[in-house]
């Protein structure tokens, strides 16, 4: 079947089988790898990507279900070439090691962030509880979350 | 000496040596969604390869009839263990000299065995025609237990192994029993405890896998594999393959967290590697979350008896240990080959007592087979959790508070290096310091009254004490050793003419920051800025040799390597810094980036400067070029330690419990980059969190694996993950040179005992002095309920 997205604002279509994952889409048909696959039981988060601006897990969402729809991956979080306000708080507190759940965590804390820019802790850790870490213990994800939620205030008074 | 001091540094921020934060080098990519994990790798002409696992967990193979499988469209081979006899590589070593199947030939011996491979253009077809293989079983009894394993009349596992008529697949013994014996027998007072560590997985959030590239006309292999150890891995290959290893070469790229899931060998990378050879193309093998979990290295599942004599004082007399551990179908430990059980008679920990004796048996089971490091120096996480739930214990049968008796028993600051009954010199401590900070830290004394006060109310809450040392950073050489390999490590450290510099090592970063923590010792030695030192690791054809990154011994044996050679370097600078400014070399002095002659600062050379002249204008006779390697074999283990409290408040009706405060004081030494230490604190202690409170593998008694996928081994997400509260002590390690102690697995050695003394502290008043992990609110309902019933 012929799928059609805008992923990271860019018009991309591919001839898949109707039972591709959007995952495997994203990564093989697309050529886009910073989405991770990490289980098969929709429980980690490392594939999430956002499906029209909401976190989906897309390893349990088919390719043909995206046709037609707008798709964030990691590869789309720069602003003007530069990294997001949410990029640079998860280098700045260092709220990433291995790397491998970041690109998922750093959608799921845009989406957040969007829809409520001054998260309490509790909220952040709520909103990122689809999503598993092995390195961190989620400390200075939190942390990166709420650098990210300061930043965009300082901006936004500055404005 | 011990500092609270963790940023003590030399060298300025713009620098960036030891004892700075500095923000990670790798972040960049990892931001963008540009790491290059094993699966990112794309070959032109690349297969996809997917295994057939067996569904029983002991069984004859009858026949395997691939008929159907090979006929799925997209297709491209099916191989079984009898194709890969004639490469001999049906079967393969183990990291702990047993041999284990690559694909079973007679019989299966674990659920999730690998018995077949489908090699197909797509993964889609590859898994397609998995189920169209048609094997037949005929089913044996299965033995899931150590106890069952060696019970008369358990059927025989290892019938393969000549001369194994049992299913022991060790005995191995450490102290003195004599010694142990009269130290019983002068005790007032025997504290025991059973405890199972149950099984657990390190599951990273990328699951193992490769891409295997056999060159069709060379024979020349590049393997990229989800490896913690390259360089061993490529031995291995080459003993294996019968390839000689020149035309061997391992690429460990980006990986996704090891946690020492990523230390041995699995059947998928040689079944990878056979495929490419026999078809001459790529071949991709990227296992799914239930393979890992059902057949990649497990961890723990040792049943330990401990026994502990005191005098009434609490003074501890001696320990005696027995351990029954469940090692699976395949002895595949992975561990220095002397020690069977790893490190685990490290178990007196961090007291001073004189006698010990720790006799430790392994069984072959039809589980998975591991017995990896998981975030733990080979098996400390064991023995630490042992005498941490003993020593509370102890305390609560003699009536002295839990803290009280670990500073009455704890070994002295001056009693250092000090040799423990079972063998080990502790390099350098300060226990009591690190107690009293954490003690402090908690507000210990109020939350006694509180706890009193709560009891008297039916509320329970509990404040659970580990004071923890570890070791790590084996070798020495001549003691410590993988598959006959000295565990030593390299650097390889290149400085261009124009000042910049390139460290090539032997150890893999799995997420640690390896590329900033390595560049920070370079910085500090060299005083070349850290933004100006690549780091470089995993690719074998391209870094010296050295035996990888587990059991926190990255930072002890590659960090000590990396200082070595920069020193050798800059003593080398320091001859051609002489030469340039025309003084005498014992004239010179050093600061960070610059020499001088002595008495006259403005009379210098920069370390850019130095490096150019290095190329362009050396002293007569000197060899040319900024270059050097250094293989450090390091002449102790070094030995992290720490105090953790727990507070927690546990429900009187239904167990359920959380935790209140989590306080942890560390002290792994010289803090190279404080930010990153913490970090791997962190970490750590959520994973010590994540077994003690839910994450573990059992089996049913038909040997179905329960915990299979994330749905049943439970991972605690960040709702659940308790808050933590850090501290430092800093001890120096006397031997290393810049005093750093490694610290990647200290949190997840100490705190499981830490959280779990806390829940038995809640409720020893009942009378409960254990709970086997994880301690699920069921299991302290059931503990409670029948304690009360006992107390009628």
């Amino acid at each position: 079947m012929d799928v059609t997205v805008t992923i990271n604002g860019t018009e991309r279509h591919a001839e898949v089988e109707p039972r591709v994952l959007l995952a495997d889409f994203v990564r093989t048909h697309l050529g886009l790898t910073g989405t991770h696959i990490g289980c098969d039981t929709t429980s980690c988060g490392v594939c999430t990507v956002l499906l029209d601006g909401t976190p989906v897990k897309s390893c349990t969402v088919f390719a043909v279900q995206a046709d037609g729809r707008s798709i964030t991956t990691v590869e789309g979080l720069r602003n003007n070439g530069e990294l997001s306000a949410v990029q640079r708080a998860f280098k700045e507190e260092h709220g990433l090691q291995c790397g491998f759940c970041t690109p998922a965590m750093m959608l799921v804390a845009t989406s957040l962030l969007e829809a409520n820019p001054d998260p309490s802790e509790d909220e952040i850790r709520w909103a990122i509880s689809g999503n598993l870490c092995r390195c961190t213990g989620y400390v200075n994800i939190v942390k990166a979350v709420q650098a990210a939620a300061r930043e965009a205030q300082t901006v936004g008074a500055e404005e | 000496m011990t500092t609270d001091t963790v940023h003590e540094t030399t060298t300025p921020p713009e620098v960036g040596g030891v004892g700075h934060s500095v923000r990670r080098k790798e972040d960049d990519r990892f931001v963008q969604g540009a790491g290059r994990y094993v699966d990112d790798i794309v070959l032109p002409g690349m297969l996809h390869l997917a295994l057939l696992r067996s569904p029983v967990p002991h069984a004859r193979i009858v026949s395997i009839d691939t008929t159907a499988a090979a006929q799925v469209p997209g297709v491209v081979a099916v191989l079984t263990g009898r194709d890969l006899e004639g490469y001999n590589l049906a079967w393969m070593p183990t990291l702990s000299g047993d041999t284990q199947a690559v694909l079973a030939t007679d019989k299966v011996r674990f659920q999730g065995q690998e018995v077949a491979a489908v090699i197909a253009e797509s993964p889609y077809a590859a898994y397609d025609a998995l189920d169209l293989i048609d094997v037949e079983y005929d089913a044996l009894a299965p033995v899931l237990s150590p106890q069952q394993a060696l019970a008369d009349g358990a059927p025989l596992i290892r019938d393969d192994k000549e001369g194994q008529t049992d299913n022991s697949c060790y005995r191995w013994e450490s102290g003195d029993k004599a010694a142990t014996d009269r130290a019983f027998a002068d005790a007032d007072v025997v504290v025991k405890l059973d405890t199972h560590y149950p099984r657990s997985h390190p599951s990273p959030l990328e699951t193992c896998g490769c891409v295997a590239d056999v060159n069709p006309a060379t024979k020349h292999v590049t393997i990229y594999m989800t490896s913690q150890a390259p360089h061993v891995h490529r031995t291995l290959f080459a003993m294996v393959a019968g390839l000689p290893e020149q035309n061997i070469r391992i690429v460990s790229p980006d990986l996704g967290g090891g946690f020492g899931n990523k230390v041995p060998i699995y059947p998928g990378y040689v079944v990878a590697t056979a495929a490419s050879l026999v078809i001459g193309r790529p071949v991709k093998w990227v296992e799914t979350r239930t393979e890992n979990l059902i057949s990649t290295g497990f961890a723990r599942d040792f049943h330990m008896h401990g026994e502990l004599a005191l005098k009434r004082d609490g003074k501890i007399l001696g320990l005696r240990v027995d351990m029954l551990s469940d090692n699976g179908a395949f002895f595949s430990d992975a561990q220095p080959s002397k020690f069977k059980a790893g490190l685990f008679h490290i178990v007196t920990g961090s007291y001073d007592y004189p006698a010990a004796h720790v006799v430790t048996e392994g069984t072959y089971t039809n589980k998975a087979p591991g017995g990896v490091a998981y975030r733990c120096s080979f098996r400390v996480t064991e023995a630490s959790y042992l005498i941490e739930r003993l020593v509370q214990n102890a305390a609560y049968e003699l009536g002295i508070d839990p803290a009280e008796i670990r500073m009455r028993n704890f070994i002295k600051p001056e009693q250092f290096p000090y040799e423990s009954p079972t063998g080990f010199v502790y390099d350098s401590g300060d226990y009591p310091r690190a107690l009293q900070k954490a003690l402090d830290l908690v507000g210990y004394d109020e939350l006694r009254a509180e706890q009193a006060a709560a009891r008297a109310e039916g509320r329970l809450m509990g404040i659970g004490i580990a004071s923890f040392t570890e070791v790590v950073g084996a070798g020495h050489g001549t003691e410590y050793d993988i598959v006959g390999l000295r565990m030593f490590d390299s650097a390889e450290l290149r400085v261009h003419p124009t000042g910049k510099a390139i460290l090539k090592l032997g150890v893999k970063s799995q997420g640690q920051g390896h590329e900033t923590t390595f560049a920070q010792i370079v910085a500090n030695e060299l005083g070349i800025p850290v933004g100006d030192i690549a780091v470089e690791e995993g690719d074998t054809d391209n870094t010296p040799y050295g035996l990888g990154t587990y059991a926190s011994r990255s930072t002890p044996v590659g960090g000590a390597a990396t200082a070595v050679i920069a020193r050798k370097l800059r003593a080398k600078a320091t001859k051609i810094a002489a030469h340039m400014l025309e003084a005498s070399e014992d004239d010179m002095e050093w600061e960070a980036g610059r020499f001088f002659v002595k008495g006259t600062p403005s009379q210098a050379v920069t370390i850019q400067d130095v490096a150019l002249a290095a190329y362009s204008n050396l002293p007569e006779g000197m060899e040319a070029g900024l270059e050097g390697v250094h293989y450090y074999d390091p002449p102790n283990m070094t030995y992290p330690f720490g105090s953790y409290v727990v507070v927690v408040d546990v429900d009187a009706d239904t167990g359920q419990w959380s935790v209140r405060r989590m306080v942890a004081v560390d002290d792994c030494g010289v803090r190279i980059n404080p930010m990153i230490v913490d970090g791997q604190i962190h970490g750590g202690l959520a994973e010590g969190y994540a077994m003690s409170s839910m994450q573990f593998i059992t089996f049913d008694e038909d040997g179905n694996c329960i915990g299979s996928n994330f749905m049943d081994y439970m991972i605690p997400t960040a709702w659940e993950t308790p808050r933590f509260e850090l501290a430092a002590t800093v001890t120096p390690s006397p031997h290393h040179p810049i005093g750093a102690k490694g610290v990647g697995e200290s949190a997840t050695v100490g705190s499981p005992a830490a959280y779990v003394n806390a829940v038995i502290d809640a409720i020893a008043h009942l009378g409960v002095r254990n709970i086997d992990m994880p301690v699920m609110p069921a299991r302290v309902w059931s503990a409670m309920t029948d304690a009360r019933a006992a107390q009628g």
